[in-house]
């Protein structure tokens, strides 16, 4: 493994920008990675060597140019394939949109380049995001760095995997009802859902468009707030986006500072389902905060109970219209076309090929949930159980300053151990949801390995709306006091490569 | 196509009473269509005036179009309407391949505006229609079905697709169910467009042009039994494409539904087409398996919460509107309700103040245009602001004969010379050389040889049968092909038979 590989990303923007190495040094030495260690994780859809190494050439451009380089120019990065990227193909993992070309970026996609970001390639998902172990990617499964035959969580999954597996520093992904955060906390690295609308939606292709959130990927919290700065703000292309400044995340990550916050433990999020490794690690990262000075209380939030069954109302219902663009009229996948059928055949045959079984069942789902004399039973009941979740946050966040829970019950499951059991694959979303419901900022950060299977365990901070620099506060408390303790990261080496 | 049974009109009316409702769709004149900066001229090549929003690509976000919710409000107060105070648009959920996403954003249960009224005039008296709402959607693109034989997309070979109409803002306005109307039911129903369309001029909002598809109407008519209280089912028509069509569906309707319940029939809920050519309208989609929408609030957007004072700056600032400046007119003119009717029927109020404003009298300008214009335009079979003269040219023509250049048989002709394009009324004049006869001696010359040629007029007239006067006044009419100024040639004329008029 490469030297370069093992650098942080604010470290490799240090040394692009101060000439120590070149950009194009670095973007070989992680697409040598990718090649390495691609054929065991299977974390891209597409790797872009070309158009990397010629991103990585402007920025030296840029830099012999005399012009002054941003923290991360030059810097490697995933970026998930549900961005649209004008140089790359886009298909959210899906057979329906296989080979498209977008013919515009992303907003991210375009913050990213701006900030002289090195896309290396684009990162698989479970299809259209719909997930939580990249098995629902209709082209192939990720793994686990930390365990092959494991899921790297989802639907950020390949996000996670590649850098985990040392691929990229950092990967985009984005958060539904905790696509960022369980994958993060899976493999063991640094993983933000910000405010929703914090971060633009314009170019992410839809799955669930009031929780659909763009976040960072990093292995350490200081990389995952350049990065989330890199890419957050205003877009007057999303009407959603929040028109205020990203909150102070860089400078929260390096205050890494808790003596005298005040911190929430969710009654809520333990017990039964829960792996008894998961909650000791959970435990301890409550007592380590203690002995940095904050004060912990514990916190109810009864609606979170409904969180799960209203989330599988609301997404399912946004997805099955979101998704319905997608007929073989104007691009993507058209099956059944000779001449002689009718559109609305070939639009139903293109569908049933096209599409996977979860994404299947979430647009069957979300059909009758919105479908007349039942809207009121269950879209109109899920919205209201949303509002009460956002009350329970707003109580609980008159109390404390930040909330924390596990990230996920367990820690990665087995590829295939849940496949057949959808209760059971929703369920590693439980402690997630709420946030996306309520739209405020939360983080996984790495806190141990359980000691049934030696698997990285996540600890979930969640703080208010905008009060994203929050998370990043105490997230870089508990992973410099973690630090100090275990002599250096927690993913030292990924054990299976 | 058969030709449906029809139960002629007048005994329709009196077995049953119609019930009519009225949807109208107005094409916002904005710069740029309702979520994205495409613009939205009329007739540009297929597909060029799209992007990654209007064509709903993978990941394309709305935002909405601020001149459009502000158009949509001044209709609303034009309206009489209240304004909502918070809003969301809603997305209407169906297949269709004209529509990019699938769903159409528009308006559910909380529209932009709503429960006003237009008070329209028909034959002498004011009608009130009720405004059940105004809601602000986006247009879709447009489907043009080749072969097959009815046009429309079953049994066509193919169908091609432009998208340039795809998020042009839509303004729905929904009437209140209007009973009542009786047999002026259809005469009512193109009122209401017709001054529908001349409030969207006056605000400015549209270019409200039924054959390019910026004003489209849906009619909903049902009858009900004379004495009953129970509406009947009701059909709505599509593609009225003009003021006159509008009438002609509403008859046709009521026609059609009385013969099918005189048989003890029963009325399908349904879409109809309505067609130009034969007056009638055919059987569309049935709507009694209603199609489910599936309508929940547009997660994309955020609510549309329009701050008080400026919804009352808005109602502040709008223009005079239609009814309010026909009476206005109608005092300044002088004119009494039946002209004033005649003119606004002929769409010629316009015309006539843009006339009047270059110079002319109001009763001339008003006598031109709805005299001789409005009998060649009638000829011609087009709409009198289309005859190619300006409002500025009749005002010439009328000052040429109030200043005696010209009398009314040759101001005729030089209408005719401007209509065929001989140039401005001047130029024709001179071309053909249209000048009343007033110099003196010519015309003295004339009286004399009128005269004489008429001793048995003259005689009468000089023993006092004034009355005979007129055949000399024809005579030298006559003589001088038209061109002598009839008034003083009968002046002339009582003065060499020494008599005084």
């Amino acid at each position: 493994m490469s030297d370069l590989t093992r650098k942080t990303a604010a470290e490799l923007g240090r040394l692009i920008a101060s000439g120590e190495v070149s950009a194009v040094e670095v973007t070989r030495a992680h697409l040598d990675r990718i090649a390495e260690i691609e054929p065991k994780i299977d974390a891209f859809l597409h790797v872009a060597e070309e158009s990397a190494i010629e991103q990585a050439r402007a920025v030296d451009e840029r830099r012999a140019a005399g012009e002054e380089l941003g923290p991360l120019a030059g810097v490697p990065i995933a970026h998930k394939d549900i961005f649209t990227t004008v140089d790359m193909p886009t298909t959210a993992a899906s057979k329906i949109l296989q080979g498209w070309r977008p013919p515009y970026d992303a907003t991210v996609t375009r913050r990213l380049r701006e900030a002289g970001l090195v896309i290396v390639g684009k990162t698989n998902l479970d299809e259209f995001a719909m997930g939580s172990s990249t098995e629902n990617s209709a082209y192939k499964p990720s793994r686990n760095p930390w365990d092959l035959s494991r899921v790297p969580g989802g639907s950020s999954g390949g996000s996670s995997a590649a850098v985990a597996a040392y691929a990229t520093p950092l990967a985009t992904g984005t958060d539904t009802g905790g696509s960022i955060r369980q994958p993060a906390a899976v493999t063991g690295i640094v993983g933000m859902k910000p405010t929703y609308g914090g971060s633009s939606r314009y170019g992410l292709i839809a799955f669930a468009s009031s929780l659909d959130t763009p976040g960072p990927f990093a292995r350490n919290v200081l990389d995952a707030a350049l990065l989330h700065e890199a890419f957050s703000g205003h877009d007057p292309m999303d009407s959603t986006s929040i028109d205020a400044p990203v909150p102070p995340v860089v400078e929260a990550a390096r205050q890494a500072d808790v003596a005298g916050l005040r911190v929430g433990v969710i009654k809520e999020f333990g017990g039964e389902g829960y792996q008894p490794g998961v909650l000791r690690r959970f435990q301890e990262a409550v007592e380590l905060l203690e002995s940095l000075g904050a004060k912990t209380v514990e916190v109810s939030c009864p609606s979170f109970a409904y969180a799960l069954p209203a989330y599988y109302l609301i997404a399912p219902s946004e997805c099955s219209s979101n998704l319905a663009r997608f007929d073989a009229m104007r691009y993507g996948l058209r099956v059944g076309d000779n001449g002689v059928r009718s559109a609305e055949e070939v639009m139903a045959l293109t569908r049933a090929a096209g599409f996977g079984p979860e994404v299947k069942r979430r647009i069957m789902l979300g059909t009758y949930a919105l479908s007349s004399g039942y809207y009121d039973a269950y879209y109109g009941s899920a919205q209201k159980v949303r509002t009460l979740i956002a009350r329970d946050f707003e109580a609980a966040f008159h109390q404390v300053d930040v909330l924390v829970s596990p990230t996920s019950p367990t820690t990665a499951f087995k590829l295939g151990e849940r496949t057949d059991d959808p209760m059971a694959m929703y369920l590693a979303d439980l402690c997630t949801i709420p946030s996306n419901l309520a739209g405020n900022a939360a983080i996984s950060v790495p806190c141990g390995l359980a000691e049934e299977d030696d698997l990285p365990v996540g600890l979930q901070i969640l703080a208010p709306v905008l009060g994203d620099d929050r998370c990043y506060r105490v997230a870089a408390a508990v992973e410099k006091a973690l630090e100090d303790r275990w002599g250096g990261p927690l993913l030292k080496e990924a054990p299976s490569l | 196509m058969t030709t449906p049974t029809l139960m002629p009109f007048d005994e329709a009316m009196e077995r049953y009473e119609p019930v009519l409702g009225l949807e109208t769709h107005v094409e916002l004149g904005t710069a740029s269509k309702m979520f994205c900066g495409c613009p939205t001229a009329f007739g540009a090549p297929p597909n060029t005036q799209v992007c990654p929003v209007c064509l709903g690509l993978p990941g394309s976000l709305p935002v909405a179009n601020a001149k459009a919710i502000e158009s949509t409000i001044r209709i609303g107060l034009a309206l009489n309407c209240s304004i909502a105070e918070w809003c969301r648009f809603a997305r209407k959920n169906y297949f269709y391949p004209d529509m990019p996403k699938n769903f159409q954003i528009s308006q559910y249960d909380e529209p932009l505006c709503f429960d006003g009224y237009l008070d329209v005039e028909v034959d002498g008296k004011t009608v009130r229609i009720g405004i059940e709402r105004v809601h602000l959607e986006e247009d879709t693109g447009k489907s043009t079905h080749v072969g097959g034989s009815t046009g429309r997309i079953h049994g066509a070979d193919y169908s091609i697709v432009d998208y340039n109409r795809a998020g042009i803002p839509l303004v729905e306005i929904v009437t209140k169910p209007i009973p009542g109307a009786d047999r002026l039911a259809p005469e009512v129903a193109r009122a209401y467009v017709t001054e529908l369309r001349e409030l969207m001029r006056a605000l400015g909002v549209s270019d409200v042009r039924m054959e390019e598809g910026s004003l489209r109407c849906d009619v909903n008519v049902s009858l009900m039994p004379r004495g009953g209280d129970e509406w009947g089912t009701r059909t709505e028509t599509k593609n009225v494409n003009s003021l006159r069509s509008v009438e002609r569906a509403v008859r046709h309707e009521i026609e059609r539904q009385a013969a099918i319940l005189a048989e003890g029939g029963r009325i399908v809920q349904e879409t109809r087409h309505f067609h130009e050519d034969t007056g009638i309208t055919t059987s569309g989609r049935s709507k009694e398996e209603a199609q489910d929408y599936r309508y929940f609030p547009e997660p994309d957007l955020v609510p549309i919460a329009p701050a008080r004072e400026w919804v009352e700056e808005l109602r502040a600032a709008l223009p005079e509107l239609p009814s309010v400046r026909r009476r206005r007119l109608q005092a300044e003119w002088g004119v009494s309700d039946l002209d004033m009717a005649a003119m606004h029927n002929a769409d010629a109020i316009d015309l006539v103040e843009a006339t009047v404003a270059a110079g002319a009298a109001p009763a001339d300008a008003r006598k031109w245009w709805m005299g001789e214009l409005a009998r060649r335009a009638n000829e011609a079979g087009t709409a009198l602001a289309d005859l190619p003269i300006t409002p500025a040219e009749v005002a010439r023509v009328s000052e040429l004969v109030a200043s005696g250049s010209l009398n009314d048989k040759l101001a005729r002709q030089v209408l005719e010379g401007v209509l065929a394009g001989e140039g401005s009324p001047d130029e024709v004049v001179e071309r053909r050389g249209l000048k009343v006869v007033s110099d003196e001696g010519e015309l003295a010359a004339l009286v004399d040889q009128v005269i004489a040629e008429n001793a048995d007029a003259a005689d009468k007239v000089r023993n006092g049968k004034i009355a005979a006067a007129g055949a000399l006044v024809g005579g030298v009419m006559k003589a001088s092909r038209g061109k002598a100024d009839a008034a003083r040639a009968r002046e002339l004329i009582l003065q060499k038979l020494g008599v005084s008029g």
